[in-house]
Formats: structure tokens, sequence, C-alpha cells
């Protein structure tokens, strides 16, 4: 049974169809690739499976659990998280504490717990900073918490970026092109990143990708998205070979060489 | 292992002078020394002026949290410092209530309108929603001036002074200490506030709300819980404010009142704690200062409001540098 | 008066309250759309613009008179003072807070709309001001209907502005160039278009007629008060979310709308002039829970 199941979504934006009848499972534990060229429609529908953008068309489910019709914030709950294309950390926010922000939904001390600090709410902040210096430690940043998460280098927000996701107690981790802007040796370590977060917090991971390299390398399964349509879908292998999705790349590198 | 971060600590920008707990437990002494003393010392009309000011502390403390925490701008804020104060004069002087009866009604009531403005109109992007605040603040404004039970335009008079176990709280000393105490109240539930769960979800919201939903934020809860608990705040000042004027009117609950809140809350910087109790003194003390202006006053404020808004948006409090 | 004879009284009351709102409105909403704000002082300029009117008219009334020409030469002179003050808040307070978070510039807006505000109750020390026009009170009669001269002209000339604005935006290459920037800013930019000059020029319109109405308003109801700009700002902000936010149309449409609900509004049991404002507010905020993008309003699906 698939950990995350979409059926015949479409989805228009004032007329123009951005995605067409796309049919796509990600199985539990795998790591799946979403790839195509540009404007083929990867982010909208993360935006999707996410809840930001309401599809007019088809379904979306969670292990079973129907996701179409909720808040973005219930879909982060009930077990899809993601980062961003545009890295969107806390601005003036420490590191720790945009990493503690994926701890809300897991914890629920209110108005008056916090009012009167009673041993309940000091025991949960105390687990909601224990858990974020975890997932801080995992992605391999064991230092600079107090810093405002804005000035880190690039690729440390990166990181933390995922670390906050992972803050979430995702069964589901979408990346939105997490190797844009690294060096090759960041992405390397990346890559250990994202292994890690499949084999050892046993999160499935979907990410969409330009790297074709840290594509092929990474996954273990690859889909192709063009126009809105899904053109392929297999192993890193078959994906390669197969002449739709060189076409399809092809035809985007002609455009982008005349550029 | 990090020390649980707290937001730039409540001290702001002087927390690198009273850097240590027996530092800035001197600190505490002496402010509450200095508040339990300058009513003997300034005489009668400085008290007055003083209660003012710290009713004003209460108020901007609670416009602080929706506006300085999660980021919404509230151009109607006094309909809520209405609501708790014609809720104790009306339930005093129409229904006979005691006082503390009608405050934790005032509180009631104020959470109530809270929610019902709230719920339609949180998730309407900001300039809406300061507008329609802008404008419930008017209708909760005309209401007043037009309905029989607030006493129309005259407003109502004769609001009993509370009695608190034996003790008649009557003489403007007596409430000054009351307000003292209000002010201390409220500074300790902002902090409380600001260092929790909920504290920190408006931060994401105001920050950056879109990411926050997509980390399991509720943002409308959210917003909406802003929205309450400072509508609490405004009560309660609203509550103790009618009993200590014994008579209120429609002309205190303007919006020229809810924009000097406002003015109280950026002028020393949004979100930090002892800017904004700053900034109330300011607001309230400055007017006296320059008596002699008149209404230039105003304008001056207005000026400075927009010089600040130009040149130094995190108000006047000294910020703490960037770490 | 019977029935009939109310209804049509209240038309054209609507109608002439519609256009005073209706060309605030259109200020309103041409700077949302090309910078996406709100802008609060607006309505203060209307109230600077009926100043700006009355100063020049008593400048103008030894050579003019304080008739129909006099009040017409201040008023494009008015409008174009405004225009230009609008221009210069816009520089000075707006352009250098665009990169800034929402609040911030949204609280600037607030800002500034208090220094004009205040800075006129200084002057004025909030007393009325005699506008000090003198158009008589001549009028037509259809029937048992009365239509002063005064009110036909106000509806004519909002006409004549509003048709010249819609005629401009439509028509020159500057109109296109403002649509362009209010669909997309950066797009524009690549395109070659001066964007900071298109702003500039749409704050100048924008304000330049609410100075007319301004004027106007001060001509019509005979004064004027540094707080006037206050409810109207809040009533043309009514209107242009009726019509649709960014929608030239829409707001003169809206204007007309939110007129004659005010004028027929107040006929109802119950809400008499006191009420008045209560039942437009309450208006506005219907109307953006249930319908925010208005009648004529383009759907806004953010796109992430």
């Amino acid at each position: 049974m698939s950990l995350l199941s979409l059926k015949g979504v479409s989805l228009s934006f004032a007329g123009s169809r951005v995605l067409d009848g796309v049919n796509f499972d990600v199985p539990p534990n795998q790591i799946v690739s979403l790839i195509g060229p540009n404007g083929a429609g990867k982010t909208s529908l993360f935006n999707c499976i996410t809840g930001f953008y309401k599809p007019q068309q088809g379904s979306i489910s969670l292990d079973g659990v129907e996701t179409l019709r909720l808040k973005p914030h219930q879909v982060t709950q009930l077990g899809i998280a993601r980062t961003f294309q545009n890295v969107r950390l806390f601005r003036q926010m420490s590191v720790l504490e945009n990493v503690m922000s994926g701890m809300h939904c897991r914890t629920s001390a209110g108005i008056i717990d916090a009012i009167l600090r009673l041993p309940s709410q000091r025991r949960e902040e105390a687990e909601i900073k224990d858990f974020a210096e975890g997932c801080l430690t995992f992605v391999g940043i064991t230092e600079g918490w107090d810093r405002d998460a804005t000035t880190l280098p690039y690729g440390w927000q990166r990181r933390v970026e995922i670390a906050r996701a992972l803050a979430t107690k995702p069964r589901l981790l979408l990346l939105d092109e997490p190797a844009a802007g690294l060096t090759s040796g960041e992405k390397q370590e990346l890559i250990e990143l994202i292994r890690r977060i499949r084999t050892e917090r046993d999160i499935s991971v979907l990410l969409i990708e330009h790297d074709i390299e840290l594509v092929m390398s990474l996954s273990e399964r690859v889909s192709v998205l063009d126009h809105g349509v899904m053109i392929a879908e297999g192993t890193p292998k078959e994906v390669q070979a197969n002449p739709r999705v060189i076409e399809a790349y092809l035809g985007v590198e002609e455009d982008s060489l005349g550029l | 292992m990090a020390e649980l971060p707290t937001r730039p600590s409540a001290w702001g920008g002087l927390s690198t002078i009273l850097d240590t707990p027996a530092k800035r437990g001197i600190a505490i002494v002496v402010i509450l020394v200095a508040m339990v003393v300058a009513p003997l010392v300034l005489g009668q009309y400085a008290t007055v002026i003083l209660t003012n000011a710290l009713l004003y502390v209460v108020l901007a403390l609670g416009l602080n949290i929706v506006v300085g925490y999660a980021g919404l701008l509230d151009l109607g804020f006094a309909a809520f410092f209405a609501v708790g104060a014609y809720t104790v004069g009306i339930a005093t002087l129409h229904y006979g209530l005691n006082f503390w009866l009608a405050l934790p009604l005032a509180v009631f009531f104020a959470m109530i309108a809270g929610v019902i403005i709230g719920t339609p109109t949180l998730r309407l992007r900001s300039d809406y929603l300061a507008i329609v605040t802008l404008g419930f603040g008017e209708i909760v404004r005309i209401a007043a001036r037009n309905l029989r039970e607030t006493g129309g335009a005259t407003g109502l008079s004769g609001i009993e002074s509370p009695w608190l176990f034996g003790w008649h709280i009557r003489t403007p000393l007596d409430f000054y200490y009351v307000f003292c105490v209000l002010a201390i109240i409220a500074v300790l539930v902002s902090v409380r506030l600001a260092n929790s769960r909920l504290g920190r979800a408006w931060l994401y919201v105001r920050h950056d709300e879109d990411a926050a939903e997509a980390m399991g934020i509720d943002r409308v809860r959210v917003k909406l819980a802003a929205y309450v608990v400072g509508a609490v705040y405004g009560a309660i000042g609203g509550a103790f404010f009618a009993a200590n004027l014994g008579a209120i009117s429609p002309n205190s609950f303007s919006f020229q009142q809810s924009v000097l809140i406002l003015m109280a809350v950026i002028l020393g910087g949004m979100g930090k704690i002892p800017g904004v109790i700053l900034g109330a003194f300011i607001v309230i003390l400055a007017p006296e200062l320059l008596r002699d202006f008149g209404d230039l006053r105003l304008f001056i404020f207005a000026v400075g409001l927009l010089l600040i808004m130009l040149f130094r948006p995190s108000g006047i409090w000294p910020v703490r540098g960037k770490r | 008066m019977g029935a009939f004879d109310i209804f049509t009284q209240q038309l054209v009351n609507g109608i002439v309250l519609g256009s005073f709102y209706a060309l605030v409105a259109l200020g309103y909403t041409m700077v949302f759309g090309v910078v996406k704000l709100l802008n609060f002082a607006h309505g203060d300029l209307y109230m600077v613009g009926g100043f700006a009117g009355f100063l020049i008219l008593s400048f103008l009334a030894p050579f003019l008179g304080p008739g129909w020409l006099g009040v017409a030469v201040s008023m494009v002179f008015a409008m174009i003072a405004v225009g230009i003050i609008g221009v210069v808040i816009e520089r000075v307070a707006y352009a250098p807070m665009l990169s800034a978070p929402r609040l911030s510039i949204l609280i600037t807006a607030l800002a500034v709309s208090l220094v004009l505000q205040n800075g006129m109750l200084t002057i004025t020390r909030g007393q009325y001001v005699t506008f000090g026009a003198d158009l008589g009170f001549g009028g037509i009669n259809l029937g048992n209907l009365y239509i002063n001269y005064k009110q036909i002209v106000l509806v004519g000339v909002s006409i004549v502005l509003m048709a010249g604005l819609e005629l401009f935006v439509s028509r020159t290459q500057y109109g296109r160039a403002m649509r362009a920037v209010s669909v997309d800013k950066d797009m524009s930019r690549l395109m070659g278009i001066n964007v900071s000059r298109v702003i500039a020029g749409t704050f100048f319109l924008g304000s330049a007629l609410a100075a007319a109405a301004g004027t106007m308003a001060g001509a019509y109801y005979g004064s004027l008060w540094y707080f006037m700009g206050f409810l109207i700002g809040l009533k043309a902000f009514t209107a242009a979310v009726i019509g649709g936010i960014g929608s030239i149309p829409g707001a003169m449409l809206g204007g007309l709308i939110l007129g004659l609900l005010e004028s027929f509004g107040t006929q109802l049991p119950g809400v008499g002039s006191e009420w008045k404002d209560v039942f437009s507010f309450s208006v506005l905020i219907l109307v953006l829970v249930f319908k925010p993008t208005g009648l004529l309003g383009k759907p806004e699906q953010e796109r992430m």
C-alpha cells in the first residue's frame, strides 16, 4: 500500500492547466524524486499535496486518509512536512526557535498552562527543546543554535529547514530543490542525510530536484512531470532511457541555449 | 547544550548591562520601591498621571500581543476597552452587581467580542484587517453613543468604587496602587506568554504565516488567541478605568484612543515589553510636558510616529545587538 | 411626500453621495492596484483637497468671484496641488518602505494619515471652517422632486472626471503602463516600464481625484473639518471593496452602490442618521467576509 497516493489530480489557475490528471504514488520508506523541466508543475504538485493549493479534481491521500479538503496545518499534523524552494526560515528568530516551530503541532500547552507555568507545561517545553536539539544534531548542526537563523551560511540554512521539517515528526518529507546552490561537497552530505532520514527515522522522502546526478544516485524511484502531465515513472535507469523524458529535456535545453 | 532561548530577553537592550540574575533582581527591587514611593514624593497630581500611565501600560501590553507578537494591525482596540468599562458600568449601575462580579463578566464579554469579531476577519489580509478592526471600533463607539443602556452621548456616571476585604478603593492613591498591581500582573503574564509555545507560534505566524502553516501551526487559531488575549487585557483595563473614574462616556473609546494605545506600542518598540512600557509612559507624560503646545501635541506625536517608522522602526528602546 | 417622492429624493441623494465615494474610491483602488497598499492617508487627501480649494478660492475670489468660475478654477488648482502632495508622500513615506514587512508600511500609512489630520487640527484648532463659495440655491423641478444645480454639476463633474480617467487608463500609453504594473510589477520593469514613475503618476491621479471630491464637498456642504477625511476614507474603502479592489469601474460602481445603500438605508425602520455609519461599516464587514473580491474584482489565488 502506498504511503502517499494521488489520483487524477488536476489543477488550473486562471484558465491555464497546471496539473492534468496526475497519478502518483510514494511507497512507504522510499526515496522518490520528482523531476521535470522548469514550469512543469512540480512545486504546484507539492503545494497540492501539502494543502496550499486545492486541485479542482482528483484525490490525494496519506495512508488511506483523504487530504484534499484539509487545511495545510492539518496536512502537516497528519504527517507530511516540507521545505521550500527559497529557504523560508523565520527571520529574527534563532536556529533553535526555528526548529522548535515544528513541535508546535505535536504539543498542546495552552494559554493558561503558559501563564501559570504548570509543571506539565514546563515538562513540555523541555521536551520541545530536547527534540529540536536532537533534530539539529541529526542534520549535523551542533552549535550556533542561538544565532539568528538567517545569518547562517546558505547551506546550513537549508539544513536547518530540514531539521525544522523533521521536528514535525512526519511520515513523509517533501524537499523542494534541496540541493540548489550547494557545493558538491555539501551535495554529498545532503545525499547522506536524506538516506539517514529514510533509514534511521523511517521517513519517506519525496524530492523535487534539477541536479540529475544527485537524483540518479539517491532515488529508488523517479517520476517525471512535464507540462503538468506525468510522462514517466520507474527506476532511475529506466527513466533515463525513456525517450519521452529525453525529448522533454532536450526540447527545453535547446530553448535554454537560445537564452 | 544551549539554554532555552527566550525571546531577546524581556529587558531588551538593557540586558547587556543587567546581565546577571543578581543585577536584574536589584533592578526589579529598585523599580518596585520607586513605584511604591512615587506618589508620596511626587504629590497627588503626579499620582493621577502615573495611574493613567499604568492603565496605558496594561492596555498597550494587551495591544502588543496583538500587534507586536502576532503582527495583526488592530485599529479598533478601544472597542475592548469600551466593553470592559461599559460592562462594569451597566452591571453595577443597572443591575446592582458587585464590581468583583462585574469584572469577570467584562472579561467574558470581551472574549466573546474577540471571538465574534476575530473569527471572520482574522483570515483577511493585513490591510483589510486593519480597516475592519477600525470599523468595529467605530461601531462599538457609535453604539455606545446611541443606546439607552450605555447612557447615550453622556455616558454613565455614579459608578461605585469597589471594596476589597474591607478596603474601600476610593482615593487616587488607592487606585494608583491597584493599577500598579495590574501593571505588574500584565507584565508577568506577557513575559510568560512570550516565552511559551503560543508566544513562539505568534512570532512564527507574524514572520511568515505560510511557513508557519506548513509547520503545522493553525494560523487562524493562533491569531484568534492573540486577539482574545489582547481583548482580555483591554477589558480589565476598561473595568478598572470605569471604577476609577466613576463615570464613562463614549469619547474615551474613539479611534483616537485606539491610535494612542497603538502609538504606545510602537514608540517603545513593537513586541519588546520594556519598550511598550516606556511607550505608554511617553504617550501619557508627553502631553503633560507639552501642555503649552495644545493641539500641536498630537501633531508632534504623529510626526514622531512617522519618523520612527521611517528611521527606527524598532522603537526608542535600545535594541540588543544582533546575536 | 408620498413614498415615490421619498424614493426619488433618496435616489438623488444617493447618486450625489455616491459620486463623492466613487471619486475617492478610485484613488484607493488605483494605488492598491500598483503598489498593493491601502493608503490610509487617502481619505485625508480628500480633506486636504477641501482645504486647498478653500485656500485657493479665498485667494481667487476677489478676481473671479466666489461663484461657479471661482470654485471651478480653485478645484483645478487644488487638484494639482494635492496631486503633488500625494506624490511627495509616496516618495518620502512609502517608496522607502516597500521592502519592509507589511505591518511596517501599514503603520507608516497610518502615521501619514495622522500627520495630515493632526496638522490640520492644529491649524484650524478643530473648528469647522466655512468654505465660502456662493453657488446659489437654484435648481430644477421635476414634479415633486427638486434637484438643485449644485447636485447636477457635482454629479456631472464627477462623471466627467471618471470618464476622463477611464479613457486615460484604457487609451493612453501611460494608462497601459499603469495596468501592466498592477498586474505584474517585476515583469513591467523588465519590459522597460519606468515603474516608479508610473507609481508616482498613479498617486498623482488618485490624490487629484480625492482633492476634486474634497473641494466639491466644501462647496456643496459649505464647511470643512479636519476630521472629515476619516469617515470618507472608510466609506470610500467600503465602496472600493464592494466594487472589487483594484478595479476602476468597480470603484465607480461601488461608490454608486454605497451611496444608494446609505441613502435608502436611512429610510429603514430603526436606522436613523445616527446609525447610518454603523450600517455602512456593517456592509463593509459583510462584503469582506463573504465576497472579498467584490463585484468586479479578480479572484486572487495566491501563488506560493
